[in-house]
């Protein structure tokens, strides 16, 4: 048969006489895997039944959608390239949309699939779907593959595009008959040519100094922090430029937990529903600094009101997004951290106490978001669920939002202190991620307190998920927002369609009574009072545990920029006291 | 603006699928593309002409590079260079109406490839304007056109080499690395004729 049953590293040394589904996990234990999410069918079914003399742990899903949004997950938290399995056709196509969300967010994954055995390829064979095809536009890269000798190579060369430049999903697609074909398996020889940065990577000393130069003599400059300081891990580098230069940052939604939300340089969220003082600082500045981030529509309002009298650095690993949304002035273009370590020896200190100063000073005069400043009458608001929770773990845990309002009121309450402890679904802005991700995370992070947050609707788009708790027997905390609606989209209704509620009011399941039929344990919160001995049950409970927490239902996000309009043209949470934020009382 | 790429892309099946689709996405439309073999063994050579704006150039340069079978992207941009193109037409024509053709093929220094009682057959290469000359001449005399198939456009730098070939070479870039890589631009507009 093989050696591996006898060493278990013996196939990575000698070259061995392998099935091809046995190459498949080879070359994963390989390249350092230990646990994937997969659902099992006819096609990957070879594959599946060599599983077990390998050491990987393979997560039963209940949907495929579940299986790719927790290798995403678990990519996130845990820095790894998740790893998720389908079967050929149907399986094949729901992976899509979680392929999708880990390409809008660049997220590192690679998504095996079975294929119909390559005799029947193009024939409409039962269950054969041609999804290298479908997943062009939304992959890095995808293989077909229809010889076992070809299996390794490129499962190989899928890891290093998932990882390298700027990192993403890559699908490879094996027919059954590779799968059953047997071929020499030679880890060492199926490693791909050294990987080729991209060409028009550009970090010319001309351009440094261009930099540095705008740098000293800016009288407002803002540093806008996105993804890329988490992927490029430069946390420490962003730290000392701000703290140097004394610039404030501020923080896409990607980019919460990359610089402390504690610390006094840190301005908060910006865009869309971005903190106010920082919309408003981004539009007065004279230099943007732009770190990992990609001038998305949600953070810039429109391109041609976006901070008009301002020069721009740009600092991104991927060209394409140069010059994509907004004009650079200076464009470095590379690793982010390599980049910063070039740029700061060429800067002195600066004083930047008097724009500092401008800033906090709008902090007071613009509504007050603090939530101790909204007065508590008895109705259980979203912000006191986040506001409670991140008090009470103490901004340390591991949080998986859903999308809508929810999502954004995580991101303005709950203060991220920690990198890759927000888990959230940005580009694609795909509901249905929470539940799932949250489980891959915490397979990332066994160890860590890991909190999944959704809405009424979104959950219901994964809820399957649930068994997959149960079955894995996982430590995962999960808190409902539920408000009776599709809020945000209830929320653009109202705002700009005369609150015609077509569709958003929502009927929901007991989510109580949901989670106790999959054997997990919950209870429902109305009143505020009953949030924080609630959650510290939920926390002390050893294993999962759901909390249902039934809160204002027409409550809205605020601020809110209007699609179209300028960064500065917010729309703000209206009430008695303008210098004080307050829900309206019902 | 009509932008011209010279790609290098791996002669491999599915790479024409991966760049068309990449130009669906960025909702890019594509005027032409022609591929073929290179000087290179393994190695096809595509011309494409895409229909976007002045600053899109860098974008669609910077974004082919990003898929995997793609190995080198030039941007002929305003550069010297030639560019040519293949058209068979197809025109109905009698004993009678023939000659008439025959002299215009001259002025055009096209051939006449095939001949039949009721039509013949022009082969034309040159530039796009020349092509379009041609069958606008045609189009408006009484010859009637049958059918024109057209190749798209292919173009290669004057003297200059591209960067692709100068580093396959092992002499290295042909110019130093400009800021935010612009491609190479030169005043001198050489006349498209012959």
């Amino acid at each position: 048969m093989s050696n591996f049953e006898k060493n278990e590293n013996a196939h990575l040394t000698t070259p061995t006489r392998l099935t091809g589904s046995e190459i498949i996990w080879a070359t994963l234990v390989g390249e350092g895997v230990t646990t994937v999410f997969g659902y099992p069918g006819g096609a990957i079914l070879p594959a599946y039944d060599a599983l077990r003399k390998f050491p990987i742990r393979h997560i039963l899903v209940r949907h495929e959608q579940g299986a790719s949004h927790m290798a995403d997950g678990y990519a996130r938290a845990g820095g790894k390239v998740g790893v998720a399995i389908a079967t050929s056709g149907p399986g094949a196509t729901n992976l899509v949309t979680g392929i999708a969300t880990a390409m809008l967010d660049s997220i590192p994954m690679v998504c095996i699939t079975g294929q119909v055995s390559s005799k029947v390829l193009g024939t409409d064979a039962f269950q054969e779907v041609d999804i290298t095809g479908i997943t062009l536009p939304v992959t890095k890269h995808n293989f077909l593959v229809t010889r076992s000798e070809d299996i390794a190579p490129a499962i190989r060369l899928a890891f290093q595009i998932a990882k390298s430049g700027r990192p993403g999903p890559v699908l490879v697609d094996i027919t059954k008959d590779a799968q059953q074909n047997a071929a020499i398996f030679d880890f060492a020889a199926a490693k791909p040519k050294p990987y080729q940065p991209h060409p028009m990577l550009s970090v010319v000393n001309s351009h440094l100094t261009d930099a540095a130069e705008l740098i000293r003599n800016a009288k407002r400059p803002v540093i806008l922090a996105g993804h890329g300081i988490l992927q490029s891990n430069a946390g420490e580098q962003i730290r000392t430029l701000a703290e140097r230069m004394q610039i404030p940052v501020g923080m896409t939604l990607l980019g919460l937990g990359g610089f402390p939300a504690s610390h006094p340089l840190n301005l908060g969220m910006m865009g869309m529903h971005g903190e106010s003082w920082l919309n408003n600082a981004i539009q007065e500045a004279d230099l943007l600094i732009a770190c990992g981030m990609r001038f998305d529509d949600r953070v810039i309002g429109t391109p041609k009101t976006y901070s008009p009298n301002s020069k721009k650095i740009h600092i991104d690993i991927d060209p394409a997004e140069i010059n994509k949304n907004i004009k650079a002035d200076v464009a470095l273009i590379g690793d982010l951290r390599e980049v910063l370590e070039q740029l700061l020896p060429l800067l002195p200190g600066r004083d930047g106490s008097a724009w500092l100063n401008t800033i906090e000073a709008s902090k007071g005069h613009a509504a007050v978001r603090d939530i101790k400043n909204l007065p508590d009458n008895g109705h259980l608001y979203a912000a006191h669920v986040m506001h409670d929770l991140w008090r009470i773990t103490e901004g340390r845990a591991i949080i998986a939002t859903d999308v809508g309002q929810h999502q954004m009121w995580e991101a303005q309450y709950y203060r991220h202190e920690y990198p890759n402890t927000l888990i959230t679904s940005g580009g694609l802005g795909t509901m249905g991620f929470a539940l799932p991700a949250g489980i891959g995370a915490k397979f990332a992070c066994p160890d860590k307190e890991v909190w999944v947050i959704a809405g009424d609707g979104g959950f219901q788009m994964t809820a399957a998920e649930l068994a997959t708790i149960a079955q894995e027997k996982l430590n995962v905390n999960i808190a409902i927002i539920n408000n009776g609606y599709l809020g945000m989209v209830r929320q653009w209704q109202e705002f700009f369609y005369e609150r015609n509620y077509e569709s958003t009011p929502l009927v929901s399941p007991d989510f109580v009574k949901l989670a106790d039929a999959h054997g997990i344990p919950g209870l429902a919160v109305r009143d505020r009072g009953e949030l924080e001995a609630a959650v510290q049950t939920a926390r002390s409970h050893n294993g999962a545990f759901l909390l249902n927490f039934l809160v204002e239902k027409e409550d809205s996000v605020y601020p809110m920029i209007p699609a179209g309009a300028a960064l500065h043209e917010m729309i703000r949470r209206p009430g008695h006291n303008p210098l004080v934020e307050r829900p309206e009382d019902k | 603006m009509l932008h011209t790429f010279v790609a290098y892309v791996e002669d491999k099946p599915g790479v024409l699928t991966r760049v068309a689709s990449l130009f669906r996405r960025l909702n890019i439309n594509i005027i032409s593309l022609t591929v073929g073999h290179s000087e290179r063994p393994g190695i096809s050579r595509m011309t494409i002409v895409a229909d976007a704006n002045d600053e899109a150039g860098n974008r669609i340069r910077a974004s082919l590079y990003k898929l995997e079978n793609v190995i080198d992207v030039d941007d002929i941009g305003r550069a010297p260079a030639v560019t040519r193109e293949l058209a068979l037409i197809k025109v109905a024509a009698t004993a009678a109406t023939r000659s008439n053709i025959f002299e215009l093929a001259e002025v055009f220094r096209a051939r006449i490839v095939d001949l039949a009682p009721d039509s013949l057959m022009i082969e034309i290469t040159g530039v796009e304007s020349k092509i379009e000359g041609l069958i606008q001449v045609l189009n408006e005399t009484e010859n009637r056109v049958l059918e024109v198939c057209r190749s798209g456009k292919m173009t290669m730098r004057r003297g200059h080499h591209s960067s692709g070939v100068l580093r396959a070479m092992g002499a290295g870039e042909p110019d130093p690395p400009k800021p935010g890589n612009q491609p190479l631009e030169t005043t001198d507009n050489f006349a498209d004729n012959i």
